[in-house]
């Protein structure tokens, strides 16, 4: 006992107290967290992962025929269907990312009522998730790439490639900031459940998955970028597909985004965890 | 407890409190808070407060009202009190679950907490994949999991369905297992609320010894909420009584659980109870009141006689039916069970049953009854609700029972009759 440290329980103050070394003393918890995040999509069906990869399979080919055939967007001289898949993929794991973040009280409510761990183990191990599951998505595609360059599709792996991690990185800060002002949200209103998930749908029209940015101009090109999710998206077509233009400007501007996103997500998270099992 | 004054506390609370708002709670979708705003804006009356509710509105209640209390390591503390008295919220803030409004509280020591068995136990996942989960959210690493893996499966008994996901176990495989977990967790301090009570009487037993040994023998510091009194006598070597957030009472164990007694020891002269709109098809009789009778307070001499009045609904023509009154002594132990002679009546809205209590084999002490009806039938007996403490009274004296002081520790709660006694030389 006595080379334990005292806990002092008092009341709320402030908005700050993660106690990051006691979430390392629970990445165990983290780990478990995610393994069973994993397991569970997979329990009593046949295909198993496959079920991850058939969906943007499945979406990239019904928008290859709806946008690409009927409508005939641009896709920058991409091949479509690696065009709409490459955007479906980065977009799940936005979408996915900001639904489950913003859900957490909601969907952890029974547990956080009964035990005390560090509760931003459960956003964290649902962003890691998502990064898992786009991983997976992430290696179909790169099937497909491969494939294209094969039948001699003018793609090429490059060195722009290098900025990925950095973009996929960003995707999940700026879901988790997002997801997480949401969460104090619906812990409150399950109103806000609905919301997001119509929201979510909207907002993917207004990021450049299904057009590139080089169709837009004036004042919609100038409205597109104060979406934060605009330059991701964008740069990452760039890096992965050398398709469309590098925006740099844009893109410093959606990172200063996603950090005030990530702070106010954290403080309002942090704020509510603490008494959020009264309100339930 | 003398020697432990001069260690330092464990566990120390200062004026602990935590204020609830009631009413405010309501509120689910976005819609019905609009509602209410809208209906004050207008002066209705709010559409969304339960009728009865009305006067919570806005106002808070204190479910701790200033706690001060010291824990010395290796005291098991037992906690009890009527419902709402504010047990499970003190536990709850210890175990950080929720935070206090005002107060503190100082652990030094690794707390495991039991509020509940089985916490993120998923019906999906296999018993040992349970294990891990519920393991780690306990605060547990995987490498000490792992290590007493064996151990767990051994004490829950389930060995043969470790593998099996817990959706198909049945509800006591369940719960042992969920037990096992917490109660291999290593911590300085258990935190337990009413969790003793699971599984089948040989595992309860199972549990209370390892929980016992946990306190008696390896030290650890215990608090223990439950309204079963035979588990906190067993565990127990402190108990706190509370009450309206308050602790009443601190202290030895029996004390504690006279105090307790004495406090949920409220009873009315007359009581109605309310009806359902429906009843279930098989019942045929209902209980809807309860008078004394004859007397103007409910304290008893041993020689006297105890009448009350039952207010019952025939629903169906009876037969054999008989009144059972269950004596529980201090609301915690059941002592015997008074048996009416047979009634046989025919359909009536509204019959009146009196029933007279012979109080001679009782000891002094407080009594809440348990009033049922039952009939046989066909061979079963078949009982309406059961009305838990429907009626109390309190034996004063020693009437009759010679001059001794009576030891329920040692001669239990039933004065036996005696016919006669002759002395021979």
């Amino acid at each position: 006992m006595d080379n334990q440290k005292e806990i002092i329980i008092r009341p709320p103050h402030g908005w700050f107290d993660f106690d990051i070394k006691e979430l390392w003393e629970y990445r165990d918890l983290v780990k478990e967290f995610v393994m069973r995040n994993f397991k569970l999509i997979y329990k009593q069906t046949i295909l198993g992962p496959a079920w991850l990869v058939f969906n943007p399979i499945i979406t990239s080919v019904i928008f290859t025929f709806v946008f690409g055939q009927f409508a005939g967007i641009s896709t920058d001289g991409v091949p479509q269907f690696l065009f709409y898949m490459a955007g479906n993929t980065l977009w799940n794991l936005f979408a996915t990312s900001v639904q489950n973040n913003s859900n957490i009280f909601y969907a952890n409510a029974a547990v956080f009522g009964k035990i005390y761990f560090p509760r931003i183990a459960t956003p964290l191990s649902q962003s890691i998730s998502c990064l898992i599951n786009f991983l997976i998505q992430f290696c179909a595609l790169l099937v497909f790439f491969v494939f294209y360059i094969i039948t001699g599709s003018p793609l090429s792996f490059s060195l722009k490639m290098l900025i990925i991690p950095v973009i996929l990185l960003q995707t999940l800060l700026l879901a988790l900031g997002i997801g997480l002002i949401f969460s104090a949200l619906t812990a409150k209103y399950r109103d806000f459940a609905f919301i997001i998930s119509l929201g979510m749908q909207l907002w993917m029209y207004v990021t450049p998955v299904v057009y590139p940015m080089s169709l837009t101009g004036g004042w919609m090109y100038r409205l597109l970028l104060l979406n934060p999710m605009t330059p991701i998206m964008n740069n990452f077509k760039w890096a992965f597909l050398g398709s469309g233009e590098f925006m740099l400007w844009s893109w410093l501007l959606s990172m200063v985004m996603t950090g005030l996103c990530l702070f106010a997500g954290l403080a309002i998270f942090g704020k509510v965890e603490k008494t959020f099992v009264d309100t339930v | 407890m003398e020697q432990n004054m001069t260690q330092t506390p464990i566990i120390e609370i200062k004026n602990l409190k935590k204020r609830y708002r009631m009413g405010k709670i309501t509120g689910k979708t976005l819609k019905a808070d609009w509602q209410s705003f809208w209906a004050k804006r207008k002066g209705l009356p709010d559409p969304n407060v339960k009728i009865g509710q009305e006067r919570l509105i806005g106002q808070t209640f204190m479910a701790l009202n200033g706690i001060n209390l010291n824990v010395y390591p290796g005291e098991a503390v037992g906690i009890i009190g009527i419902n709402g008295a504010g047990k499970s919220t003190m536990l709850k803030l210890i175990s950080r679950i929720t935070a206090p409004t005002e107060g503190e509280i100082i652990l030094r020591g690794k707390i495991a907490s039991m509020l509940e068995v089985g916490t993120g136990f998923n019906p999906e996942l296999t018993g040992r994949e349970n294990v891990y989960m519920n393991g780690t959210i306990l605060g547990m690493k995987k490498a000490e999991i792992d290590e007493k893996m064996n151990e767990i499966i051994e004490f829950s008994e389930c060995r043969d369905f470790i593998d099996t996901p817990v959706k198909r176990y049945s509800s006591g495989m369940y719960v042992k297992l969920a037990f096992s977990v917490a109660a291999h967790l290593e911590s300085d301090i258990i935190i337990m609320d009413e969790v003793l009570a699971v599984g089948d009487v040989a595992f309860q037993k199972k549990c209370l010894a390892k929980m016992s040994a946990a306190a008696h023998e390896e030290g650890k510091t215990v608090l223990y909420v439950s309204h079963n009194m035979s588990t906190i006598r067993q565990l127990c070597t402190r108990c706190l009584v509370m009450k309206e957030g308050k602790i009443i009472y601190d202290g030895d164990v029996e004390e504690a659980i006279r105090v307790y007694s004495e406090e949920s020891f409220r009873f009315d002269m007359k009581r109605t109870f309310p009806q359902p709109d429906a009843y279930p098809r098989h019942q045929e009789a209902a209980i809807t009141g309860i008078e004394i009778l004859d007397r103007d307070n409910l304290t008893c001499s041993a020689d006297e006689k105890l009448k009350f009045r039952l207010n019952t609904k025939f629903i169906q023509p009876v037969e054999n039916m008989s009144c059972i009154v269950t004596a529980r002594y201090a609301g915690t132990n059941i002592v015997g069970t008074f048996m009416s002679e047979s009634i046989k009546h025919g359909i009536c809205e509204n019959a009146d049953i009196d029933v007279t209590l012979d109080l001679t084999s009782l000891v002094p002490g407080k009594y809440f009854c348990d009033v049922r009806l039952a009939a046989m039938r066909n061979g079963k007996i078949r009982y309406s609700e059961d009305i838990q403490a429907a009626f109390g009274f309190e034996i004063s004296d020693n009437q009759g029972k010679g001059n001794f002081n009576w030891d329920i520790g040692k001669w239990g709660y039933n004065l036996l009759p005696v016919t006669e006694t002759t002395v021979t030389d």
